[in-house]
């Protein structure tokens, strides 16, 4: 693992802070200030919405819609196969970048940023441009009845491209950090890829993979801006939990879209749960 | 280990390849019954414009039980809603919609101009594609505070204005096209046309995208004193929350006609025309009618807008070739980059440029 | 570091085939269909397109919001992420998680409740709106949210070189007669710089391309609260594709200079630390 903190450090511990105790309890207190404005009041809010008619008027406002309901299962369809395509690639493309130099390796790991810099609004265009009626593969795409744009796989390239970053990024540190000295011993003792991948380095990397996949999870699931410019918004179809959002509260159906919204909210929390149990959980297992 | 990964390369994308393909069909079952011999079953596409969403529902069950009764075949009807241009473009980029409702004509005319639409699209169903009309009113705050009774009392000052952005919304393009008619018509010059609606969008508080935000934004949020809307909208407005707003008419307005279109290419391919035909045909009839007299559109059946005349006061109303020669024009002159639109919000410094 | 056994190690092109195909489908090949349909315009109504008086003045607000925004969250970051890693106090594990939240909110349901929230009618806003403070529908609105949306960029990467600082510095200072504050000046904040350069840009980027919560909270009005992005919407509604793609490409320089801005800030700040 990462070389740990010199020793004496661990051991001695910071001094005491020796800002005087007012100032402590004023930044503390600022920092809480700034926590609660930005944040908890927030999602308070949204949940105060959520259920002012009550709980049972809530969960018939998740279930009792069908669109609201298939928005729910679209949703929790579309980010899961995001997910597994992101892992894929991100394991692929932190190989690659951390186990072999080759030119335009530099180029390549600055590039795989980029969807984290493209507006989502302009990663929907380009969808639309490559395989739109009038795009690239467009008259292809109709001739033989492909749909892409505007039907689920739309969707799923739509998050695809916009989480496609977070697992390579949680993954490539990891790997250069590990370097590639256990993966090298595997193979001079004649394991064959496969075994030197699922016994040495899967369980190297396995808590940066996992802290990868739930950021991505939590990204994938609340994608509004390039998901908007390719779902066609049809009711029961195409339309994912964060359109539903917008469009329930478009229909004067405000308790409904905040119920949904608080729906997010919370997969959102677990999603920040997740991560810090997994902190928890690794820091343990670590120190072992 | 060189010729084996060279030959595996090929073989890792299929998984990707066959997932992006294939959760398609693991989604839903969109594509029921479309190349049956006899089909029993459709499944239609009505991409319409926003503030019709209530209406559809109503008028989509109605015309599902009437044809399942009278020729016993099962329709399933899908909407999408949008802002009118967002959703023509949709259509344009491949959307499959089966008809298309549009807000405004140039909208509809976009699809002909690709190709998805016959020449002569407006005259394939009766009275010009057009089943209803409606028009746009002022929505105030009850009591009316700040006394907006004429389209001139919006440029005055202190008056807090909610309407769509033209450049998005159907609806921001009447009450543009409508504030301007207010003075072209009345023998105004177009300077002073112009004049005019520089103060009037010089006191829009929130200029939303969509016809249903800029809804949103007055009656939920409490923005604005007098919101420039739909008949039909304002209405429903009016139904949502009693007692705190109020319709005023005034003495003259636009008239919105939204066509009605079958879009010729998809039902061609999906084999869906006859069934698409049918069902825009049910919003002449009059029990569709009545449906959308309920919702406060404007029917074009003279009895049962009679019926109804207590919700639908007479309004002197123009047409937007009063006071330009057509759509396209309309569009070039007042709605297209650097047109008198851009010309309006562009900051004071530069203002005589022009 | 750099593994030099080049292809001792299985899988090269294994991996450079999938990344290198997966990166063509997803990344490429778009950008390439982007770049032509701009270009299709021809340098004269490119320009023309991308450089209209309403599109300047969405570059100058998207650039100074997101700006504000990053110069907030840089301060109020310093301070959550100082106080996170320097003081104990209760309740103080929920707030170092509840950091991470915007990352994961969707931002749609941001824009919604701050819209929400600051109205005249709102939780704060029925304070807030009395005072003369537009907390929505203005370009106060827009700073807000993008604050929101960065916050997380500035804490995470100042609390780990916060963290890994050496006391020992902070007291030799000390020891040598600076007061606390000349210690922060001078000692902590050389220190934290690259950090703190790193999270203010990494914020400064994430608002350039945000479009989910800002087009809830804008107002959309152009030359005053119109961004970048929501102009690229309202050009592809007006069916004016090339002048939408030319826009976004523009947005896209734009993005990818601040993507090797921040890529060259982490090699320096490496150099610097080594």
């Amino acid at each position: 693992m990462q070389p740990k903190p010199t020793t004496h450090q661990t051991a001695v511990r910071r001094g005491p802070p020796t800002e005087p105790l007012w100032v402590q309890r004023f930044l503390i207190g600022a920092a809480v200030l700034v926590l609660v404005v930005l944040i908890v009041v927030p999602v308070l809010n949204i949940f105060a919405y959520a259920l002012q008619d009550g709980v049972a008027a809530y969960f018939k406002h998740l279930t009792g819609d069908p669109d609201t309901w298939h928005a729910i299962k679209l949703t929790l369809f579309v980010a899961p196969i995001a997910v597994v395509l992101n892992v894929l690639f991100g394991i692929a493309a932190a190989w690659l970048l951390t186990r072999f130099s080759f030119p335009g390796r530099t180029l390549l790991t600055s590039l795989i940023d980029l969807p984290f810099a493209v507006s989502p609004v302009v990663a929907g265009l380009m969808l639309v441009l490559l395989f739109g009626a009038k795009g690239w593969f467009g008259p292809y795409l109709q001739a033989s009845n492909i749909k892409i744009i505007f039907a689920t796989p739309g969707l799923v390239l739509a998050t695809m491209f916009v989480t496609l970053p977070f697992v390579a990024r949680e993954l490539i540190p990891v790997m250069q950090a590990i370097g590639p000295d256990e993966e090298l011993a595997a193979i001079s003792l004649g394991a064959n890829g496969w075994q030197m991948f699922w016994r040495v380095t899967l369980p190297n990397i396995k808590w940066g993979l996992l802290y990868g996949i739930i950021l991505c999870n939590g990204r994938a699931m609340g994608e509004f801006g390039a998901v908007y410019v390719v779902s066609g918004h049809i009711a029961g179809q195409t339309d994912t939990m964060p359109l539903r959002v917008e469009k329930l509260f478009q229909d004067f159906n405000l308790p409904a879209s905040f119920a949904v919204a608080s729906l997010l909210t919370l997969l959102s929390l677990v999603t920040v749960a997740l991560k810090v149990i997994l902190e928890n959980w690794k820091d343990e297992n670590v120190s072992e | 280990m060189r010729p084996l990964s060279t030959t595996w390369f090929p073989a890792t994308l299929l998984p990707l390849l066959a997932i992006v393909a294939g959760c398609d069909f693991g989604a839903g079952k969109p594509m029921s019954g479309e190349r049956g011999a006899t089909p029993t079953s459709f499944e239609l596409l009505n991409v319409s414009y926003d503030p019709t969403r209530e209406l559809w529902r109503d008028l989509n069950a109605a015309f599902i039980a009437d044809y399942k009764a009278q020729k016993q075949i099962d329709v399933t009807i899908k909407q999408s809603h949008g802002g009118s241009a967002s959703q023509a473009r949709a259509i344009i980029d491949g959307l499959e919609a089966d008809v298309a409702t549009l807000s405004l004509w140039p909208d509809t005319d976009a699809l002909r101009k690709q190709g998805l639409l016959k020449e002569g699209w407006e005259e394939k169903l009766p009275n010009q594609s057009l089943p209803y009309t409606s028009t746009v009113v002022f929505l105030v705050r009850t009591g009316n505070p700040k006394g907006v009774k004429d389209w001139a009392d919006l440029a005055k000052p202190g008056i807090a204005v909610i309407t769509p952005n033209p450049k998005t919304s159907g609806n921001g393009r009447l009450s543009f096209l409508a504030a301007w008619g207010s003075i072209t018509l009345k023998g105004g010059s177009e300077d002073e046309a112009r004049e005019f609606v520089r103060k009037v969008y010089g006191n829009v508080a929130v200029l939303d995208t969509g016809a249903r935000g800029a809804t949103t934004t007055f009656s939920m949020k409490g923005i604005g004193d007098v919101f420039l809307t739909m008949e039909s909208e304002a209405q429903m407005t009016l139904k949502e929350s009693p007692g705190k707003f109020e319709i005023i008419y005034p003495p003259q307005s636009i008239l919105h006609e939204p066509h009605l279109a079958v879009v010729d290419r998809v039902v061609d391919k999906k084999g869906t025309r006859e069934v698409a035909v049918d069902y825009m045909k049910f919003l002449y009839t009059p029990a569709g009618q009545e449906i959308i007299a309920k919702h406060f559109f404007r029917p074009i059946d003279k009895d049962v807008l009679a019926k109804h005349h207590d919700v639908f006061p007479d309004v002197k109303l123009f047409t937007i070739t009063d006071i330009v020669a057509n759509w396209d024009e309309a569009q070039g002159k007042f709605f297209a980059e650097n047109g008198v639109f851009d010309a309006l919000y562009r900051p004071a410094k530069s203002e005589n440029r022009e | 570091m750099k593994p030099r056994q080049r292809r001792i190690l299985p899988g090269y092109s294994l991996t450079l085939g999938y990344t290198m195909a997966v990166m063509s489908l997803m990344l490429f090949l778009p950008l390439a269909a982007l770049i032509l349909r701009a270009t299709s315009l021809g340098p004269k109504e490119f320009i023309a397109a991308v450089w209209t008086e309403r599109a300047r003045a969405a570059y100058t607000l998207t650039i100074g919001t997101s700006f504000a925004a990053a110069i907030i969250d840089t301060i109020v970051g310093l301070l959550l992420a100082w106080v996170l890693v320097r003081y104990e106090f209760p309740g103080k594990r929920i707030c170092d998680s509840l950091i991470d939240l915007p990352f994961a909110l969707p931002t749609a349901v941001a824009g919604l409740v701050y819209s929400n929230l600051y109205v005249e009618k709102g939780w704060f806003g029925r304070y807030l709106v009395p005072l003369g403070f537009q907390g929505a529908y203005s370009q106060t609105a827009i700073v807000l949210v993008l604050a929101f949306i960065g916050l997380p960029f500035v804490v995470r990467t100042v609390q780990p070189v916060l963290e890994s600082l050496d006391a020992d510095i902070e007291e030799a200072a000390e020891s040598l007669g600076a007061t606390r504050w000349q210690t922060f000046w001078r000692v902590l904040i050389p220190s934290l710089q690259p950090a703190l350069i790193t999270g203010f840009a990494l914020t400064f980027a994430r608002g350039l391309g945000e479009y989910g919560s800002v087009v809830f909270v804008s107002g959309n009005m152009p030359f005053k609260t119109e961004i970048a992005a929501v102009l690229v919407v309202s050009r592809l509604e007006e069916f004016a594709y090339a002048e939408a793609t030319a826009i976004a490409l523009v947005l896209l320089a734009g993005s990818f200079v601040m993507l090797a801005a921040i890529n060259g800030l982490e090699w320096w700040s490496r150099r610097y630390a080594a």
